[in-house]
């Protein structure tokens, strides 16, 4: 209930301010215009600051909202509540033809997209004869309940504010949730949430829509709140000044949206009153002060000014402790135990010219410790890629329990019981440790975004934490569960991503270097932790450098010398095999 | 359809494609320099086309004096940022760069701008002024944002556009200008007319690839320049002083970008705000050739040019939604194409 507490209190004080006497209507006006542009601003969190997809076209999916219910209720006379949810659906199918187009687009094409089909979709509603071209359309009925019609920005504030905050809730409900944590994943890249069975395309498509569906709302709110739609509102420069709102507020955080929004209504409307008297009649010079501004407060705070509020004030987020007594979330696949867990045969990939894998075989059985060595640049971590699925083999065959996995993606493979960590850490580093090892739980949960958003994933979350929080107790970071993953030192990462990989409850493990970065007592307690796993069931396959730990644990050796397996034995055997001396040593040896 | 309608509305297309062409290469240069996507490239176009039809008729135009002010600001920001290792020779070079040269710059329009002032040296000025100007915003908006996300410096980009343009109103005014042709030259192939101006509007797009190419691909500055967009730190251990590497983007951007407003104004009347249009086909073209390929940039910004052409003489009503939806589906084809590559963000 703390959580909520802030939120109440918000929720009591913008219900009071209509009615302090002698407010100024204008203030109200401010008001109602914030409101409105936090709801799209509230959707670019999600979408750019939580997701990493940036979009300059959330303006033309207000306009979607808008002409939706303007449209229906002034031509065919529907009533301004049945068209709410039209308005939403039109701007969510808006959204998914233009998402599939545009969401699988990386880095800078996605925002170049927005803009261009943005300006495209402004210049439609300006042309379009039933939407009343440049001059839009006029008399859209107020929203009206029973014979109380919101006619004034007073009484329509209620029906703006209320939608701000029930989405405010929403999105907070969906952040904080499995559905939640894939998105704030999506931003550090795909590799890390697709080995854990996010459908990351599937995500994207989600907070594309999601954005979307919020500036329809903002745009349906807008229609009845001007009682007018026309294209100006829903243009270019529109579409760039939400993003402005949601980067001066803070883009990864929700409130940070409803601030941004509050600095720019408010800071815009004193430039346009107060600049004409300092330098005499010029229009547009807002606009210039606008564009300085947004570039110095760019410099100066790229972060944004929540963030920098937040950190000011004394509050500390309250310890998410999660009950471990609670029953473990449902195994992914019925356990078997077959002789070959993993079988790679001829495994083999090209690069161009590069063979960085030249067929390779080898098998790792059930309750065994394999480990793969080899000099830099032998094949390990591309067999690795090869064997998850994140890279498709040139040629060969690798099967998982008799299935054959050389052509599955990562979400398939996983699926089958193996889970990996990485050479180059892939960790949320603003996610707490607990939500990081927690994402290894997403192919055990069942709870979709609409559940989420609506709090009725609560027993399905606390599972998948306490499975979560019992992997970190495991591994041995019970102390740091609530600590940000990017504030712990990079062999305590490599520990959180063995964490989160046990999290899938596999068969096999496979470790990309486990070891590096650790000290000697660290390493001792990990080699401990490995062969109590081994004891329990689980078998493990490594790629490690220190021959001290790799000759201690492992029951078999392959090694690997540039992409050719020269060698497969007990330690023993390869610490006198006279091709691995040669490898590591040099001929001369 | 008519073939010499067709043959009209081909010529028309192509001359506006090569304007495009040029712009979508100094978006492609400056993106692959700094990683901007430089919105304010339209600023450019329209400010050197609008100072050069108001040096057309003797007056200074405001962009001299806002090069000098940027260049006051830009001095502020170079002094603040060696502040602990204050050289002589570093705060000499500072003047020379951020004072002496705007100031030169506006004393010489002071001194040629008149009624009579020959084409020629009204176009140098223009160039001039815009140049500076491209140069100053570099330093002042970008090089402090140089280290951050591509996200970052888009919205930067966005918000010197918007101040660009701001000024671009108080210094032209609301009202359009158009500017003497560079040439009265013309002659006629069957029933096509071509002008002095569209045989330079060819002649210069035509002239920039090639030398653009033959600068990145086979001089050392070029090479340079390449190795800072691929990565800046390594450029810097390498000895590249990647802070010139921006600058010099930023410099030939906003020639080109005056270049092409010199060529267009004299064909039709450009407004302050009529930039951004014109620099969004270019990115239209920029975007297809993938922002890496400059002769697949060129080819992309005739067929916009073409597009445009003919969607205004069938559809004049839907001519921006067609040119903007263009993009779609080379969006679609490049998603389909887009390897599964991991990109490492912030």
């Amino acid at each position: 209930m703390t959580q909520r507490l802030p939120l109440i209190i918000f929720a009591i004080v913008m219900a009071v301010i209509p009615f302090i006497p002698g407010i100024p209507p204008f203030w109200i006006v401010l008001l109602d215009n914030i409101g409105l542009a936090a709801l799209v601003a509230m959707g670019l969190v999600l979408l750019t600051g939580v997701g990493g997809l940036t979009s300059f076209g959330q303006a033309a999916f207000c306009g979607f909202g808008a002409y939706t219910t303007a449209v229906l209720t002034t031509a065919y006379g529907v009533s301004p509540w049945l068209t709410l949810p039209l308005s939403l659906l039109v701007s969510g199918i808006a959204a998914v033809l233009l998402g599939i187009v545009t969401v699988r687009l990386s880095g800078h094409y996605l925002p170049l997209g927005t803009i261009a089909w943005g300006i495209g979709l402004f210049y439609l509603f300006s042309k379009l004869e039933f939407l009343g071209r440049n001059d839009g359309i006029s008399g859209i009925p107020p929203l009206s309940i029973g014979g109380f019609r919101m006619l004034d920005p007073g009484t329509i504030y209620f029906a703006i504010w209320i939608a701000v905050l029930l989405s405010a809730l929403l999105t907070m409900n969906l952040l904080d949730s499995r559905t939640g944590r894939a998105i704030r994943a999506l931003r550090r890249g795909h590799i890390a949430g697709e080995a854990f069975g996010v459908q990351t395309p599937r995500a994207k498509l989600l907070v594309f829509i999601y954005a979307a569906v919020l500036a329809g709302l903002s745009g349906w709110l807008y229609a009845h709140f001007q009682r007018a739609a026309n294209p100006t509102p829903f243009g270019a420069h529109a579409g760039i000044e939400y993003l402005f709102i949601a980067v001066v507020g803070g883009a990864g955080y929700v409130w940070g949206a409803v601030l941004g929004a509050g600095i720019v209504v408010i800071l815009k409307e004193i430039l346009q009153s107060y600049l004409p008297y300092i330098f005499g009649g010029q229009s547009q010079l807002e606009t210039i002060v606008f564009g300085i501004l947004l570039v110095v407060l760019l410099q100066l705070a790229p972060t944004g000014v929540w963030p920098w509020l937040m950190s000011k004030l004394p509050l500390k987020p309250a310890r998410k402790i999660p009950d471990t007594s609670l029953e473990p979330p449902g195994r992914v696949r019925a356990p078997s135990t077959p002789a070959a867990l993993l079988q790679v045969d001829k495994a083999r990939k090209q690069f161009g010219g590069v063979i960085a894998v030249n067929d390779v075989s080898f098998d790792v059985g059930a309750h065994e410790i394999v480990a793969l060595i080899g000099p830099n640049g032998a094949g390990k971590s591309t067999t690795f890629n090869l064997i998850t699925g994140v890279l498709t083999s040139t040629s060969g065959a690798i099967s998982v329990l008799g299935n054959k996995v050389d052509n599955a993606p990562p979400q398939e493979v996983v699926k089958l019981g193996v889970s990996r960590t990485f050479q180059h850490v892939k960790l949320v580093p603003d996610m707490t440790v607990l939500e990081n090892v927690a994402i290894g739980a997403h192919l055990r949960g069942h709870a979709g975004a609409i559940s989420s958003m609506f709090r009725l994933d609560r027993a399905d979350e606390a599972r998948l934490l306490a499975e979560a929080a019992r992997q970190i107790e495991r591994v041995g970071l019970g102390d740091q569960i609530d600590q940000l993953a990017g504030s712990l030192s990079l062999g305590q990462q490599r520990i959180v991503e063995i964490a989160r990989a046990l999290c899938v409850d596999p068969l096999l493990l496979l470790l990309d270097e486990p070891a590096a970065g650790l000290r000697h007592m660290e390493k001792q307690r990990l080699a401990a932790l490995l062969r109590q796993l081994r004891d329990g069931g689980m078998s493990v396959l490594l790629v490690e450098h220190d021959m001290g730990f790799v000759m201690d644990l492992a029951d078999r050796i392959v090694v690997l010398d540039f992409g050719t397996k020269i060698a497969e034995g007990t330690p023993a055997a390869i610490k006198t095999n006279p091709d691995v001396i040669k490898a590591y040593l040099g001929a001369t040896a | 359809m008519n073939t010499t309608i067709m043959l009209f509305l081909l010529q028309d297309g192509i001359t506006n494609g090569a304007i495009y062409a040029l712009l979508g290469l100094a978006l492609v240069l400056v993106f692959a320099v700094t990683r901007v996507i430089l919105i304010p490239q339209g600023e450019f176009v329209t400010f050197g086309a609008l100072s050069y039809a108001m040096l057309a008729t003797g007056q200074v135009p405001g962009t001299a004096r806002l090069a000098v002010a940027m260049g006051v600001v830009a001095f502020g920001l170079d002094l603040y940022a060696a502040r602990r290792s204050l050289r002589i020779k570093l705060v000499v070079r500072s003047v020379l760069l951020n004072i002496v040269l705007p100031v030169a710059i506006l004393a010489l329009t002071y001194a040629l701008a008149g009624p009579k002032t020959p084409i020629a040296v009204n176009i140098a000025l223009s160039l001039l002024i815009v140049a500076a100007i491209g140069l100053f915003l570099y330093r002042i908006a970008f090089q402090p944002l140089a280290h951050t996300s591509v996200l970052v410096l888009l919205i930067a980009s966005v918000g010197c556009h918007l101040a660009l343009q701001g000024l671009g109103l108080v210094f032209f005014g609301a009202e359009g200008l158009r500017g003497p042709a560079l040439s009265n030259a013309a002659f006629t192939v069957g029933p096509l007319r071509f002008t002095g101006q569209s045989i330079a509007v060819y002649g210069l797009t035509i002239a920039f690839i090639i030398a653009l190419w033959l600068f990145f691909g086979f001089t050392l500055m070029g090479k340079a320049l390449r190795a800072t967009a691929v990565n800046r730190l390594g450029a810097r251990l390498v000895g590249i002083r990647t802070t010139l590497s921006g600058q010099i983007a930023f410099l030939l951007a906003s020639v080109i970008g005056a270049i092409s407003g010199i060529l267009i104004v004299p064909i039709t009347t450009l407004y302050y705000d009529t930039g951004f249009l014109i620099g969004l086909k270019g990115f239209i073209a920029a975007i297809i050739g993938g922002l890496v390929s400059y002769p697949l940039t060129a080819v992309a910004a005739l067929v916009v040019g073409s597009v445009e052409a003919f969607s205004s003489f069938y559809a004049s009503n839907f001519k921006e939604v067609i040119v903007f939806t263009l993009i779609l589906p080379v969006l679609v084809l490049r998603s389909l194409a887009a390897p599964a590559v991991e990109e490492e963000k912030d």
